[in-house]
């Protein structure tokens, strides 16, 4: 697998093969895709796993004034020196900004300072709601952990920015259980429910990043290389709207992750833990 | 002389009755008291309330011992492998009652027991199923009319916070990250430190800006080094997350989880003989010490 092969990142061989895609990972994709959701200067909330390397990948090419708060009460503006299996492991702490608790990162949140929060999910529907609660497998309820965090960052995000494994039983009509709000039924559901920021603006997957119409509705935006937008589309059980129906432009092609994200990701990653396919 | 309130864990943790509330796991995966925990299943103490945001495997471990009737959480899972199994189990087979939380609602929860008030409001979770929860209220401000969720207080019975070090008094250093462990130690009626290391209070004294655990809140201090292994504590030790992947692997069953159970909790008499069992290096590599700070009159 080319993750377990991180000095290969040195080199050309994101541009050199006749298929890019043989290069680097559905999940290194994902990362890649989600560090250029964090814009210079953002406060972003980052949630376990692929978003924590997505934010120290941020941060360390085209964001490097961008902050990070963990729910456990970590502040960090610089990536962990050493691999993170959670956000309170020692590298996380260790030369952080500030390692406070969680009424103070979740009042931030609360008072509407944190620009980017990154959110997953078992289920998304067309409004990018989420569940990470109970889901059904035929007659048999299936108990999932629950919450955390996410539904706090979910409602009181600026923006959020969702990411999840491609995977056809995920995108359902309507979640079975809200735990996270997106957009609610779409329009200005939010405003009504009173929930306060701004919902999802991005969803990334293993095959392709997809954005919110100005109805809240998901809408298929760009296919990483090799994908076929067809494809994807017939993945959902609705008929999905694509970025040719919102803008008028065609569904594009996501852009690769250069040698640098590449080198970078491998580094925070090395044995691929997180970001192995 | 202040009251010496060190004793056994064997001791400390007796004094926790079955059906009480007991609030763990409060710094979310850093210093989870898992020795205290295992302490709990080691002497039985039955039909428990767990309150915590997250809980890596503690809860799950304390279910499947057949501890919990009922779990006021956020989050009940492993963090390294994602489902807590024994949580699963007995929430599918109807014998876990589950009040879903987000992060923040625990927090908010806490600190209004903290704050000796009935609730307070929050426009988290407006919009999701979980602010539908029994528990909560959907609300209008009297202020500016605005929607919002009344979280109910939760006072639990015992608090258990593990710690870098503390006095025999119950003050208490810590430092790293904390969750919500400040509002449940203030929210709890009694509360269970246990310390990598107990010192003189003249050293506590030495620092007071890391005092967050003061003695009049403490019931018991117990010194119980590596107490919160697998978590990691800063400056002690690491995450040992390979422990916390064979734990997934080994509890995936009923069955498997007692024979893990046999194992790693009924078949110790405490954390030293634990210990020793626990092979891997985890000591911190490369220590970083803060810079001097000075006080003075």
């Amino acid at each position: 697998m080319a993750s377990e092969n991180g000095a290969g990142a040195d080199g050309a061989n994101g541009t050199n093969g006749a298929d890019g895609a043989d290069g680097y990972t559905a999940r290194e994709m994902m990362v890649s895709a989600a560090a250029r959701e964090i814009e210079d200067g953002d406060v972003a909330f980052v949630g376990m796993r692929l978003p924590l390397i997505a934010f120290q990948v941020a941060v360390s090419t085209h964001a490097p004034n961008a902050m990070s708060v963990f729910e456990s009460g970590v502040v960090r503006d610089d990536p962990a020196d050493g691999f993170l299996h959670t956000m309170c492991d020692l590298p996380n702490l260790d030369r952080a900004v500030s390692t406070t608790g969680m009424l103070d990162v979740m009042g931030r949140l609360a008072r509407g300072d944190i620009d980017v929060g990154f959110l997953g999910g078992a289920e998304i529907d067309r409004y990018g709601n989420l569940n990470t609660t109970r889901v059904h497998a035929g007659d048999r309820e299936i108990r999932l952990p629950g919450s955390g965090g996410a539904c706090d960052i979910a409602c009181m995000s600026d923006r959020t920015v969702i990411l999840m494994a491609h995977e056809p039983r995920r995108f359902v009509e309507r979640v079975e259980y809200v735990t996270s709000p997106g957009h609610g039924e779409g329009g200005d559901w939010r405003a009504e429910e009173s929930v306060p920021g701004g919902g999802p603006s991005a969803l990334v997957t293993s095959k392709a990043t997809f954005g919110f119409d100005d109805g809240g509705e998901l809408y298929l935006r760009t296919v990483h290389p090799g994908e076929d937008a067809d494809a994807v589309a017939a993945d959902f059980p609705w008929d999905l709207r694509t970025r040719e129906d919102v803008t008028g432009d065609p569904v594009g092609e996501t852009a690769e992750p250069t040698d640098e994200v590449l080198s970078l990701v491998r580094g925070f990653d090395p044995d691929g833990f997180w970001t192995a396919d | 002389m202040p009251a010496d309130k060190t004793t056994s864990m064997a001791e400390a943790v007796g004094r926790i009755e079955p059906g009480s509330t007991v609030a763990a796991g409060l710094a979310l995966e850093h210093a989870i008291p898992f020795a205290a925990g295992h302490e709990l299943a080691r002497q039985g103490t039955d039909d428990l309330t767990l309150v915590g945001p997250i809980s890596d495997v503690l809860f799950d471990q304390l279910v499947g011992a057949g501890l919990v009737s009922r779990v006021r959480a956020a989050w009940t899972g492993n963090v390294s492998a994602g489902s807590g199994y024994n949580f699963r189990r007995a929430v599918e087979a109807g014998d876990l009652s589950v009040e879903n939380h987000s992060n923040f609602s625990v927090a908010l929860s806490l600190h209004a027991a903290a704050l000796g008030v009935p609730y307070l409001p929050t426009r988290s979770l407006l919009g999701s199923d979980i602010a539908e929860e029994p528990q909560f209220r959907i609300a209008e401000d009297p202020f500016e009319g605005e929607r919002v969720v009344q979280v109910p207080a939760i006072a639990p019975d015992w608090a258990f916070v593990h710690v870098q070090r503390a006095a025999p008094t119950g003050d208490a250093h810590l430092w790293g990250n904390t969750g919500v462990t400040y509002e449940a130690v203030r929210a709890a009626e009694h509360v269970l430190v246990t310390a990598e290391e107990v010192v003189d209070l003249d050293v506590i004294k030495s620092d007071p800006s890391r005092t967050r655990i003061t003695r009049e809140q403490v019931d018991a201090v117990v010194e119980a080094p590596f107490g919160a292994h697998p978590s990691p504590v800063a400056g002690r030790y690491n995450r040992d997350n390979e422990y916390f992947l064979e734990y997934a692997d080994a509890t995936r069953d009923a069955d498997g989880f007692g024979a893990w159970a046999d194992e790693w909790v009924y078949g110790v008499d405490g954390r030293e003989e634990y210990r020793e069992k626990v092979e891997r290096d985890l000591s911190v590599q490369e220590p970083t010490t803060a810079a001097e700070v000075t006080y003075g009159q």
